[in-house]
């Protein structure tokens, strides 16, 4: 395995793996709040005692989420030495701010968790609102160093040197603020369906107590509601995408040749050579339309770029189907839900359950497609338009050996963390694992 | 004053936190992979009580050096990562390994404590104390690397043919890191126990010291022969006042641990610890990386680092008061009163 080759893989890995709790980080401590909220209202213990049960699966995914994010702020310059040099100075006040963000975040996690007994219910309830809102803007503060990489602006080139920096050259990066509104949906779409799908599980095991019901309104909420808007934002990063990566478009639309009222093509294998896509369905002239809001309008085709500056297409396209089509099925799960709840057959109907236990995998399988559709779409680019990714690189050898460490490293902290969770799902509401152990009737005792 | 000395003032100050706080945290891994004699069991619960609510904000500080280095100097970050590719990746798996070893055996449901006869929750306990031993030992070779003048770099290429973070100075500088952190947690859990327990940590703590009086005496011929540059950095008479003020600070926290005035003991050890790192801090200016990498040649363009700093006034404001209240709820003269109570 030659350096970039593994460099590349290492990085896919590390993200991947940090993504899935970046995006618990974000939603579950909104979903804790919530249900902590609900508790001190109506005064019902099974809302103290679910925000209990999340506050112990934040505890468990933040820890992963902030060791794997150390990692990565670390592999930036241990993978992408060049890369670092030529952009540190540029995205680096991203992280800086967003290290204040994630530090008000760790702190005011540890006055939650284990602040139950020393502080009063209410200030309890109000140190969960930081964790909230800082968890919320560290994700949409660090997508601005990816969105910078994606539509860089705000320097100068010259001479292989950047001058001119603009200090705020990451939030003028138009790919910004479409990434973090799409990005930050996702998070809180993935973890809604994720937490449906544990309380789905145990309606089918036979389990239909306040608790369940409760814990699939607060989650299904969430997740509806997000997800629902998620095609709205879809649609207004497509365009900007079509704008800004036009080579990035094509190839997630697998759109070879450059026409007037372009097809819109859904499914289908793409074959680079001839430029056909073999087996898909084509609606004429809707990409066009999505793409520039005009049906006749022009989309550029990937045929129109030099072939070392075309993106996988393969990737890109088959990406861009199944975030697409997972997102579809989470629309139609999240309303078949409701529509169920108002017919109050929530219980009755096992197929609903047994969708909203897919659902919880369909969530992540729509935000992880969705990312290798942003990263492989600006491919051969680390830099779009400005630095190669093989330019980036660094010329240390030992990459292929860091990169099969941190592969079977990450696998087993994920099977680990999948038990742990687990068994923490499968406890019963009461039932307590953790450093703190409640007493059976209240979650804040003295 | 220019802005790149600012920022390495700033970054400096983050390394203190991290050695002071995180520091700590390490050295409660350490005591928890060293527990024993008939109270072995609480002492172990202690550590884990004292780490629980703070550790992960007291981890922040480290990513906090990490941005700072890369976007205040850029081109240091490359090198570093270019020559210590290997000890940085040993550091990530000690820290991620430290973690999440912590986190699973503080959430492992008792039920698995019999689980076929292996008693989970330990083997995570072994884990974490591994990784807190083996961390600190790595992070203070990475310091030495720096520092000693065995990382060169020409015309931007890094001579690659020596590994300048296993040299004798690195291991006495690892041995050193490892033997302040055993020492910050033990005096810090004085405070944190009572009763015999607390004669436990105090009886650590006066062994770890002694180790780190030992260490720091053999680091010094050391630092005369292989790093000249330092040590008349930390003779000169800039350096000195800090030099002189840490070992009146370590004198007075062993003294204070002797007579058991645990209050004093701990600011006096945090002194100490701030001393040292501040000392070492002005005998290293004016290079980041000695003697080829100065802060002003690696420096960002003067836009950015203005930024850093003027964003940095806003960010304290939020963030330090949220870090004192974190710790008067945890740390606080009331929750140590529980403490006791409860040990």
């Amino acid at each position: 395995m030659d350096t970039l080759t593994a460099a590349r893989a290492q990085m896919e890995v590390s993200l991947a793996f940090h993504m899935v709790f970046a995006a618990l980080g974000i939603g579950l401590p909104l979903l804790m709040v919530i249900a902590e909220g609900l508790g001190l209202r109506t005064g019902q213990q099974h809302y103290l005692d679910l925000a209990r049960k999340w506050s112990k699966a934040t505890a468990l995914t933040f820890a992963i989420g902030a060791v794997s994010g150390t990692a990565l702020s670390f592999e930036l310059g241990l993978l992408w030495p060049q890369f670092m040099e030529f952009a540190g100075g540029i995205i680096g006040p991203t992280f800086a701010l967003e290290g204040f963000a994630f530090f008000i975040e760790a702190i005011f996690l540890g006055l939650y968790l284990y602040g139950w007994k020393r502080l009063s219910p209410r200030a309890h309830w109000l140190t969960g609102i930081p964790v909230a809102i800082s968890g919320m803007l560290s994700g949409v503060l660090v997508v601005a160093a990816n969105a910078w990489m994606q539509t860089p602006a705000g320097f100068t080139l010259e001479n292989g040197v950047a001058t001119n920096i603009s200090p705020i050259a990451p939030f003028l990066a138009p790919a910004w603020l479409h990434m973090a509104l799409h990005s930050t949906l996702s998070c809180y779409i993935a973890t809604g369906f994720a937490v449906a799908a544990v309380y789905a599980m145990g309606m089918l095991r036979g389990r239909h107590d306040a608790y369940h019901r409760s814990a699939l309104t607060i989650s299904l909420a969430l997740a509806t509601i997000t997800a629902l808007l998620q095609p709205i934002s879809g649609d207004i990063s497509g365009k900007q995408v079509a704008q800004h990566q036009p080579a990035k478009l094509a190839a997630m639309e697998a759109h070879f040749e450059t026409t007037a009222n372009a097809d819109l093509i859904i499914g289908g294998i793409p074959n680079p050579e001839t430029g056909e896509v073999i087996g898909a369905l084509k609606i004429p002239s809707l990409l066009s339309f999505i793409a520039k809001g005009d049906s006749d309008a022009v989309v550029q085709g990937l045929n129109d770029f030099p072939p070392d500056q075309r993106p996988n297409v393969y990737l890109a396209h088959f990406s861009f189907q199944i975030m697409v089509g997972a997102g579809i099925a989470l629309i139609v799960i999240g309303l078949w839900y409701w529509v169920q709840r108002r017919r109050k057959r929530v219980e009755q109907s096992r197929w609903l359950q047994r969708a909203l236990v897919l659902s919880g995998f369909l969530g992540f399988l729509a935000l992880e497609a969705g990312w290798i559709v942003t990263e492989v779409g600006r491919q051969p680019w680390v830099i779009y338009d400005v630095m190669r990714t093989s330019e980036g690189v660094t010329p240390v050898s030992e990459v292929p050996l860091t990169f099969y460490g941190f592969s079977l490293l990450y696998t087993l902290l994920g099977i680990v963390l999948v038990y742990l969770l687990r068994q923490l799902a499968n406890d019963t509401a009461q039932g307590d694992v953790g450093p703190a152990k409640p007493q059976k009737e209240a979650a804040y005792e003295s | 004053m220019s802005p790149e000395i600012l920022m390495a003032a700033v970054g400096l100050l983050a390394v203190v936190a991290y050695a002071v706080l995180a520091g700590a945290d390490f050295g409660g891994g350490i005591w928890d992979m060293f527990a024993s004699g008939p109270r072995r069991d609480q002492q172990r619960d202690v550590i884990a009580q004292a780490m629980g609510p703070v550790w992960e904000a007291n981890h922040v500080w480290l990513i906090f050096i990490i941005v700072i280095l890369f976007s205040a100097f850029p081109p240091a970050f490359r090198v570093l990562s270019i020559a210590l590719f290997v000890p940085f990746h040993l550091v990530l798996l000690g820290i991620i390994l430290r973690g999440a070893a912590f986190v699973f055996r503080a959430y492992s449901p008792e039920s698995s404590r019999s689980l076929s006869g292996i008693n989970l929750p330990r083997r995570w306990g072994t884990i974490f104390g591994i990784a807190s031993v083996i961390t600190p030992v790595l992070l203070g070779m990475t310091l030495s690397a720096i520092s000693a003048g065995e990382l060169r770099v020409q015309n931007g290429v890094i001579q690659a043919d020596n590994t300048p973070w296993l040299s004798p100075l690195a291991l006495a500088m690892g041995g050193l890191a490892l033997a302040l952190c055993a020492y910050l947690a033990a005096v810090y859990l004085t405070l944190e126990s009572a009763g015999e327990l607390r004669e436990d940590f105090r009886r650590r703590a006066l062994i770890a010291g002694t180790v780190v009086v030992a260490l720091s005496v053999l680091t010094l011929p050391l630092l005369y022969f292989r790093a000249a540059h330092l040590w008349s950095g930390l003779v000169s008479l800039k350096a000195a006042p800090l030099i002189l003020v840490g070992v009146a600070a370590a004198l007075l926290s062993g003294w204070t641990l002797l007579t058991r005035h645990y209050r004093t003991a701990r600011i006096a050890t945090i002194v100490q610890v701030t001393c040292l790192l501040a000392g070492w801090g002005v005998a290293q200016y004016p290079y980041l990386i000695y003697p080829d990498v100065t802060l002003t040649s690696a420096a960002a363009p003067d836009s950015t680092l203005w930024f850093i700093l003027g964003a940095l006034p806003f960010g304290m404001a939020v963030l330090l008061p949220s870090l004192w209240f974190l710790f008067k709820v945890f740390k606080g003269s009331q929750a140590q009163e529980a403490n006791e109570r409860s040990t």
